[in-house]
């Protein structure tokens, strides 16, 4: 029951010399509840602009995005958001970074505590749950910001090329994690990437954003069960044909 | 021998020879020591100083002195700091007034210390005031204003959804660091401005009032030993401040260079 509904969305960034940078138009996707969507395109296509209406980060120029047929006004916590930059803090344990959201909720410790070590598992890491965020790896970050999302327990999970700074193997590894994750917590997730590959492998639909103004190009629907297999010829097949959309959206230009 | 305990060989040795240099100059090059007392003067003005019990009270009646003017920056400075860190209206508001009055040289707030105040412990706690106020408050602002935008904004995320939320859970944790700098500045300009808050004889007893009152009196060698306890404690205190901060408040900065 956790659908998102992005109808007619624009974006305009107004600029100090009073013309604005229009970054995202006309945007209409309908995301259904569970659903794993991502959302591919060129570089300043609008992707993170895009994600961050969603979370309610940023306000639209005009359209909207209801949630659960509730309008978005503002950040909340049924949205979690996984950023793509480092977003620990890092002045707080691996726990009570997890905790975080729960404490703001008026959760009591011992509790909030319980469920963090919960999603702490979850991801693997409840042997760091004393650590500090510097004694962390970059993927190993990521994670609990992962967890820490979660920990909140929110209807959708929007993840903004979460794994872009990790290195290719690192990174397959999380991709199956997430997977797995998704499969036992029941999120809708949006997870924006650079990676057509990561894309096939993840995704229920893929979503092809074209440059600036950045609009819905195409939506490829990927309907096998996982895991899937990166080397099949149908994978590539697919992974060809997002790959040449994008470089046509960006010729085009 | 390891480098610490070379650095520190060293380092005694050439204090050593700068003693006995001093001794040289003082006792046969310049020879009075009202001009520059030997180190055997000072050290046996030490000796009675000690014997005659004052310096335990001078040196707490100080520390009162430093602590109220610090105390007064810190719960003063910190939350307009803060304030105009985080509400552009407070920063419009507040900044024409901070860059009037931050200029001013501390010690040119005597005069009124000692008209509002009279001859005052306070008075002299607010000269140290008027010097560590605005280290404090500067640091604290840019430490805000700094705070870097993904950490608010995974506080909103998080369900921070008021500015109060957000201060106390996320962007005055961030600003420690800066704040905690702030203090260190504020507390050696506090420390400089002992010397002159005492001058005027607000307290019968302190570091500085005994440097001035040994000055007048002309007993330089006790001039000497008081400005060597004011650097010392000077530096004690930086010290002791330094390690509870790395240890206390910053160890989750342990990965980083300072
Ligand atoms: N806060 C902002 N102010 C002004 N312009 C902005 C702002 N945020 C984004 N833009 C502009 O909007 C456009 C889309 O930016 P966005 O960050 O959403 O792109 P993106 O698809 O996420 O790019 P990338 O793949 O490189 O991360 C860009 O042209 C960018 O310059
Ligand atoms: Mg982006």
């Amino acid at each position: 029951m956790s659908g998102v509904t992005i109808r007619d969305l624009g974006k305009a960034f107004p600029k100090e010399d009073g013309t604005a940078t229009q970054a995202l138009a006309g945007v209409s996707l309908e995301i259904s509840d569970e659903e794993f969507v991502c959302l591919v395109g060129p570089s300043g296509c609008g992707k993170t602009t895009l994600l961050r209406i969603i979370a309610g980060l940023e306000t639209a120029t005009t359209g909207g995005v209801t949630v659960d047929g509730r309008a978005v006004t503002g950040p909340d916590p049924k949205r979690g958001m996984v950023f793509q930059e480092y977003s620990l803090f890092p002045w707080r344990r691996v726990i009570d970074n997890v905790a975080f959201g729960l404490e703001m909720k008026g959760v009591a410790k011992e509790e909030r505590r319980r469920t963090a070590d919960h999603y702490l598992e979850l991801v693997g890491l409840s042997q760091f749950r004393d650590a500090y965020p510097f004694e962390l790896s970059g993927g190993m970050r990521q994670r609990v910001a992962i967890a820490r999302a979660l920990a909140n327990d929110p209807d959708v999970l929007l993840m903004d090329e979460p794994f872009g700074a990790l290195d290719a193997q690192t990174r397959n590894r999380m991709q199956k994690e997430l997977l797995s994750l998704w499969e036992q917590t029941k999120k809708t997730i949006v997870f924006v990437t650079h990676s057509v590959d990561e894309a096939v492998y993840l995704s229920d639909r893929i979503v092809v954003l074209s440059p600036r103004p950045g609009s819905i190009r195409e939506i490829i629907e990927i309907p096998w069960p996982r895991p899937r297999d990166r080397t099949s010829a149908e994978f590539a097949e697919v992974r060809r044909r997002v790959l040449r959309m994008i470089d046509e959206t960006e010729n085009a230009h | 021998m390891n480098r610490q305990t070379q650095k520190r060989l060293l380092g005694i040795a050439a204090l050593i020879v700068a003693a006995v240099i001093w001794q040289i100059v003082a006792e046969y090059v310049v020879g009075r020591s009202f001009i520059l007392p030997s180190v055997t003067d000072v050290a046996g003005a030490f000796v009675n100083l000690l014997g005659s019990g004052t310096l335990l009270a001078d040196i707490t009646v100080s520390l009162e002195h430093f602590g109220i003017g610090l105390l007064a920056a810190f719960f003063l400075g910190v939350p307009i700091g803060i304030l105009m860190g985080w509400f552009r209206v407070a920063d419009f508001l507040l900044d024409p007034i901070i860059e009037i009055l931050r200029p001013i040289p501390p010690l040119a707030w005597i005069p009124f210390a000692i008209i509002w105040f009279g001859l005052t412990t306070q008075a002299a706690g607010f000269v140290i005031f008027a010097g560590a106020f605005f280290p404090i408050l500067t640091a604290t602002y840019s430490g805000f204003r700094d705070v870097p935008k993904v950490f608010v904004e995974a506080g909103k995320v998080l369900g921070c959804d008021t500015s109060f939320e957000l201060i106390r859970y996320v962007a005055l944790p961030a600003a420690v660091p800066a704040i905690a700098s702030g203090i260190r500045i504020a507390m050696g300009v506090g420390w400089m401005c002992l010397v002159a808050a005492e001058m005027f004889g607000v307290s019968r007893y302190g570091l500085g009032y005994q440097l001035w009152h040994n000055y007048y009196l002309h007993q330089m060698p006790n001039v000497v030993v008081y400005m060597l306890i004011l650097g010392l404690a000077g530096l004690t205190i930086d010290r002791i401040f330094r390690n509870y901060v790395d240890g206390q408040l910053l160890r989750w900065r342990a990965g980083e260079v300072a």
